[in-house]
């Protein structure tokens, strides 16, 4: 399936290959640390020169990951952060002027309670992008991919180094948007360096689509963007960015964040 | 068999080729999983079919598990009740104490089958942490046991059988710090370390093909019962009684029955406290169709689909899920799940050490004072067979605990 044309993901794409650039999609989990810091950060966030926000909806069993994200959904949880929060926070970023494309990450079952419809349609309306489930394999993906593609959203699929040349065929006969390669066999989490499988399992994604790619998991220094920006459009950072909101002090979180995205683009 | 009036297929027709029990079941896991997942399907498949791996299989349960485990008429206790003729399936006699061995031994055969050299579990009363750590020790398994901060606190003495054991304990401190965040470490663990480790989930809950295969190496509880009733009463009994945590006692017993329609089939679950208090562990009960590990079962959860704590004086049935083919059975219609609390579970515990001479554990009191109640109500012709699932010599703190007696 091919990107829509005039889409928010395909327009960042198509800019960022213009530019010769390598997009960097920060994710922070809503309400972490405190309820208010996504719709304080987010334009710092694109000030700083984010391709994509990946909004994190919390769950209560992230069992995809690492320590550093599962505290951060604990803390959101804490601060009473539901479905409906996290579409607030997305139509509060776009009330702010934020455009760059808004992809929610999150666990199957809220979605589930909330409703699959209801749930797309609430993001049509909040003005979000894509939803990406971590838990959520395409064989048991067709009821929400048909909601949001209703809504005109992509549902965003994973891959990992562990597929198979049969599982990544099947993923790019379904996906749109782009494709998320975890880059490692593991959970969420920052690493020191970046997994050796990454080449070959990128070159095998290529070999089955045009999507572009997003490669995830483990990714926290500027060294690991520009590797990583070797092989594929873009990288996404949860943890790197997770970890220091909750260790910077209130007043100070958009500016550290804006630093922090340009640094990890090399700007 | 075709369908019945309730739309319900016959035993063996299920799961479907996705792992569906009716809505219920599937692979909701992440998708670096799902080759090892694939593998582990092909490999199962080809296990069950395989009489060499059956013939070992059948071997170990006769010689090292010591199996068939008695069929024992409960003359006292239902002398006692002065209503159905009781009996005991005594699982408690297996080897280990409980019936999560037969499951283990099953899974570990296929683990050593798969070249796999390292075995992950999680557990919660620490029975089928046990049963694993026995196993991986007889076949020259590493083993890493998962278990909540909780759980370790009140089940230390099989904390201490499975260090023996040559097991590495490793505490879990997230989440409500039992039996679900064990499951969830132990997934991220199998994320981790998917080519070496072979995870060996201990219930019918999980992603395909786990609540089928666990099942399938249960179903010996049921097949012997079946054997045994029709030994010594002439015929099948009027209803089956079990606990269900996660459901695997339950479903192994159930199972070779469920195609027997005047065989009645009860599960009891936890109800802690009381399931209006919300302490509890009732999910069929109390829970809302949902996904938790890996399927869509009934999952205790609050209004925005976050797990809620389950609660339960027995550690092995405090989990806010249940195995998928149990959100079958209860949908349509063909078994009934009741609520049993912490209280009716003690009285169940002391009803059968003063009548049978016998200390169940806590999980299996459960299903005593279900059988009991039933059995209250019904005619001295009528037959209750309860599976016993375990025995209670790991729970002997607790329960002193919950009697005000210092040890």
């Amino acid at each position: 399936m091919e990107t829509k044309t005039g889409s928010r993901i395909a327009a960042t794409f198509a800019r960022l290959r213009e530019a010769g650039e390598t997009g960097v999609c920060p994710y922070v989990t809503v309400g972490f640390p405190e309820l208010d810091t996504v719709g304080r950060v987010g334009p710092a966030l694109v000030a700083g020169g984010a391709a994509m926000i990946e909004l994190g909806i919390p769950f209560s069993d992230p069992l995809a990951d690492g320590a550093t994200v599962q505290h951060s959904s604990h803390v959101a949880l804490t601060n009473g952060v539901t479905v409906a929060t996290c579409l607030d926070a997305a139509r509060d970023l776009r009330h702010k002027g934020v455009d760059v494309p808004l992809i929610f990450m999150g666990y199957f079952n809220p979605l589930l309670s909330y409703g699959l419809e209801r749930f797309a349609a609430a993001c049509a309306e909040v003005g979000a992008d894509g939803v990406i489930v971590p838990d959520l394999p395409p064989d048991e993906s067709g009821d929400l991919r048909e909601a949001l593609q209703r809504h005109g959203l992509d549902l965003i699929f994973m891959l990992a180094p562990t597929s198979t040349d049969a599982q990544i065929a099947a993923v790019a006969r379904q996906a749109s948007g782009f494709i998320y390669c975890v880059s490692l066999t593991g959970v969420t989490g920052a690493r020191d360096r970046l997994s050796q499988q990454l080449p070959g399992f990128i070159a095998r994604v290529r070999r089955h689509t045009d999507l572009p790619l997003v490669v995830g998991f483990g990714i926290s220094t500027p060294e690991h963007v520009k590797e990583a920006g070797k092989l594929a459009e873009a990288v996404a950072v949860g943890s790197a960015v997770v970890k220091r909101l909750g260790e910077t002090p209130r007043e100070r979180q958009p500016d550290e964040m804006e630093a922090f995205i340009r640094y990890l683009r090399g700007a | 068999m075709t369908s019945t009036t309730t739309g319900r297929l016959p035993a063996a027709a299920l799961p479907d080729e996705r792992g569906r029990f009716g809505q219920f079941g599937g692979t909701y896991a992440p998708v670096t999983l799902l080759p090892a997942i694939e593998e582990l399907r092909a490999a199962y498949d080809a296990a069950r079919r395989d009489p060499e791996f059956q013939a070992e299989l059948e071997h170990l349960l006769a010689t090292y598990v010591g199996r068939p485990t008695a069929l024992y008429y409960a003359e006292s206790l239902s002398r006692e009740i002065g209503g159905a003729q009781i009996y005991l399936k005594r699982e408690d006699l297996a080897h280990t104490g409980a019936h999560k061995i037969n499951n283990a031994l099953g899974q570990g055969l296929l683990a050593k089958r798969m070249g796999k050299p390292r075995v992950i579990a999680e557990t919660g009363a620490g029975q089928h942490g046990v049963a694993t750590a026995t196993v991986c020790a007889m076949l020259g398994l590493e083993c890493v046991v998962y278990m909540g901060e909780v759980d370790i606190a009140r089940q230390s003495l099989n904390v201490f059988r499975m260090k023996l054991l040559g097991a590495e304990v490793r505490p879990v401190g997230t989440g409500s710090r039992t039996l679900k965040d064990a499951m969830n470490e132990a997934i991220r663990d199998w994320v981790t370390n998917v080519e070496t480790t072979y995870y060996l989930i201990g219930s019918v809950a999980g992603m395909h093909p786990y609540p089928m295969m666990v099942r399938d190496f249960q179903s010996v509880i049921g097949r012997e019962t079946r054997r045994q009733i029709i030994e010594q009463a002439g015929r099948l009994p009027d209803a089956v009684v079990a606990c269900v945590g996660g459901g695997s006692n339950a479903m192994g017993i159930f199972h070779p029955f469920i195609d027997d329609p005047d065989v009645e089939l009860h599960g009891a679950e936890a109800a802690g406290l009381g399931i209006e208090t919300g302490k509890h562990a009732a999910t069929l009960s109390a829970g809302r169709v949902g996904v938790l590990h890996g399927s869509r079962s009934y999952v205790l959860q609050d209004d925005d689909g976050q797990i809620i704590e389950a609660h339960s004086i027995a550690a092995g049935l405090d989990y806010p899920g249940v195995g998928p083919e149990h959100s079958y059975l209860k949908d349509t219609g063909r078994a009934t799940y009741h609520p049993v609390t912490d209280a009716e579970a003690l009285e169940g515990f002391k009803l059968l050490c003063r009548t049978e001479g016998i200390i169940p554990a806590l999980e299996s009191a459960h299903a005593v004072a279900l059988g009991a109640r039933l059995a209250a109500d019904r005619s001295p012709d009528d037959i209750i067979v309860i599976n016993l699932s375990g025995r209670g010599d790991k729970d002997m703190h607790t329960v002193a605990e919950a009697l005000g007696v210092a040890l």
